[in-house]
């Protein structure tokens, strides 16, 4: 592979994760844009894309944020793809410097979450007057709730459970710990907007929302943003060499989407565009599960984590209850997961949760974690997932 | 007896209510939306099937917090009858972890929803333990 076509993570920042009152939107974008900038030694003058994920802010966030960091006149991409959608910002950006249009490409992803409570499920209005069938179901009232349910905490609580029902060994308890561990790694980031730790009985009997996910189960909606600067090797060699030491190597960049499935329609498949995805990924790296140092993977609830252990092929297929019960997922276990406290405590704000992965790993791969520091940490994977579905894979890996 | 409209279009009402599913003619991919095209094989030939009654409960959950308006708790599921699979509430049986397991073998069921100002009954169903 030639310099040209290598993509590097040149600079990153993701902002403290919680609750911003005092700041919209674009006050958050643009501290992500401005820190990952200078992060990386360059300014709004080097970069030749911009590519900018938000998800329930109504449009148009890149240009808003151009408006501010600076107008160059380049090209935008307003991108939505869910909970995928800063790892798809990432990848247009990556796509842009890989296709030679460009240098040096920008990601970013900011959300405004905090309060905003169940993010899928409609309230249900009063039924009509007169029954009358409507939508592609023909239905005469709304289905939420007599269906299934529509509601994240449930839909994932049964992808967890089925999980459990094919291969054994997943249960109420299991799923606590999954979320205690993410919980007591939580209180070493102080970008978490949650850091306090929890017994796996807190949780257990912490307010249920959809059984087996308590509260402390769920993804903390929050606000957040991440930004990320990209460019490629040929560039990067013109760079001072201490941009050239603390630049992480983006040796594989894959987003998938769910492929045609029995039930997939019926419960989103989360297992097989994630496997897919971890395949290609492993390969376009050269390297393997056994190669990772640590994992960001999409823990949107405790239930998720389970499943992705195995998806990621972490484990091997069906192990996931006895790989987590090993203990290696665990901070000082042989392949940490979700060192940063994972989305159950550092929070999701949803777009922006697919940059703050990757800033995680960063951190790490520049030893530059801290307190968390996993030392020696070479190679790292960052995933994301967005019902509907997209999955973002990116592997990092240390700069030579 | 009242006129009875079933919740969704593939709720079949009368002496055996059973559920029908869209099958595609050339790969057998079945849906329960109206369809534009199978997203299996990109065929656009469909036939109706009826769908079994009984299943076995190969994911749940209880949900205790949903949307306003939505009463909690109930039991959603994902029912396997035999190959298909169906998303459902799981019903006349109490909603909690020992009442609802994975496995469990279950029946479809319809449940009157009320009538509209014409006096027409809504019908809705789930699926209840079938022992
Ligand atoms: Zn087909």
């Amino acid at each position: 592979m030639s310099a040209q076509d290598e993509i590097w993570i040149l600079g990153i920042h993701m902002t403290k994760f919680g609750k911003h009152p005092d700041k919209d939107l674009v006050d958050l974008g643009v501290e992500a844009i401005q820190g990952a900038l200078a992060d990386g030694g360059v300014t709004m003058a080097d970069v030749g894309v911009l590519a900018a994920g938000n998800l329930r802010g109504g449009g148009g966030i890149g240009q808003q944020l151009q408006k501010q960091v600076g107008q160059t006149g380049i090209p935008v991409y307003n991108v939505a793809n869910a909970c995928a959608t800063g790892a798809t910002a990432l990848r247009t950006a990556i796509m842009a410097v890989k296709a030679g249009e460009v240098d040096v490409g920008l990601a970013v992803g900011v959300e405004k979450l905090a309060g905003a409570g169940l993010l899928a499920g409609a309230d249900r209005d009063e039924d009509s007057n007169v029954w009358e069938p409507s939508g592609r179901y023909g239905a005469v009232a709304e289905v939420d709730g007599r269906i299934g349910t529509a509601t994240m905490p449930g839909v994932f609580a049964q992808i967890g459970m089925e999980y459990g029902h094919r291969y054994g060994g997943a249960n109420f308890e299991l799923f606590a710990k999954i979320s205690e561990k993410n919980h007591f790694h939580s209180t070493l980031n102080p970008l978490a907007a949650y850091t306090k730790a929890m017994s796996a009985d807190e949780i257990m009997n912490d307010v249920m929302i959809a059984y087996p996910n308590t509260r402390p189960m769920c993804s903390a909606n929050c606000d957040g943003a991440a930004a990320a600067v990209v460019l490629n090797g040929a560039k990067l060699k013109t760079l001072s060499k201490q941009q050239q030491r603390r630049a992480v190597k983006v040796s594989a960049s894959i987003l998938t989407t769910d492929p045609w499935e029995e039930a997939c329609q019926v419960l989103p498949n989360v297992n097989t565009l994630t496997r897919n995805a971890a395949n290609q990924a492993y390969e376009q790296a050269g390297v393997g599960p056994e190669d990772l140092d640590l994992v960001e993977l999409h823990d949107c609830f405790a239930t998720a984590e389970l499943v992705h252990y195995d998806n990621l092929m972490l484990c091997e297929e069906g192990g996931a209850a006895d790989f987590f019960n090993s203990g290696v997922t665990w901070r000082d276990g042989r392949l940490p997961v979700n060192v940063s406290g994972g989305l159950q405590s550092k929070g999701h704000p949803i777009a922006a949760t697919g940059i703050a992965n990757i800033w995680e790993v960063c951190q790490h791969l520049r030893d530059e974690g801290k307190q968390r520091q996993i030392e020696g940490a070479k190679v790292g994977l960052a995933h994301v997932i967005g019902l509907g579905s997209a999955c973002g894979v990116h592997i990092l890996e240390k700069a030579a | 007896m009242a006129n009875q409209v079933p919740l969704v279009d593939y709720l079949v009402l009368g002496d055996q209510p059973h559920l029908v599913a869209n099958e595609c003619t050339q790969c057998g991919a079945r849906y329960f939306d109206r369809r534009n095209a199978c997203a299996g094989c990109f065929g656009t030939e469909f036939r109706s099937v009826g769908v079994a009654t009984e299943g076995e409960v190969r994911a749940f959950t209880i949900v205790s917090m949903a949307a306003p308006g939505i009463e909690v708790p109930f039991v959603s599921a994902v029912v396997d009858c035999d190959g298909t699979s169906v998303r459902a509430n799981v019903i006349n049986t109490p909603p909690d972890p020992d009442h609802v397991s994975l496995g469990m073998k279950v029946r479809l069921a319809t449940y009157p929803m009320g009538d509209d100002e014409n006096g027409t009954v809504a019908v809705g169903f789930g699926f209840e333990p079938a022992t």
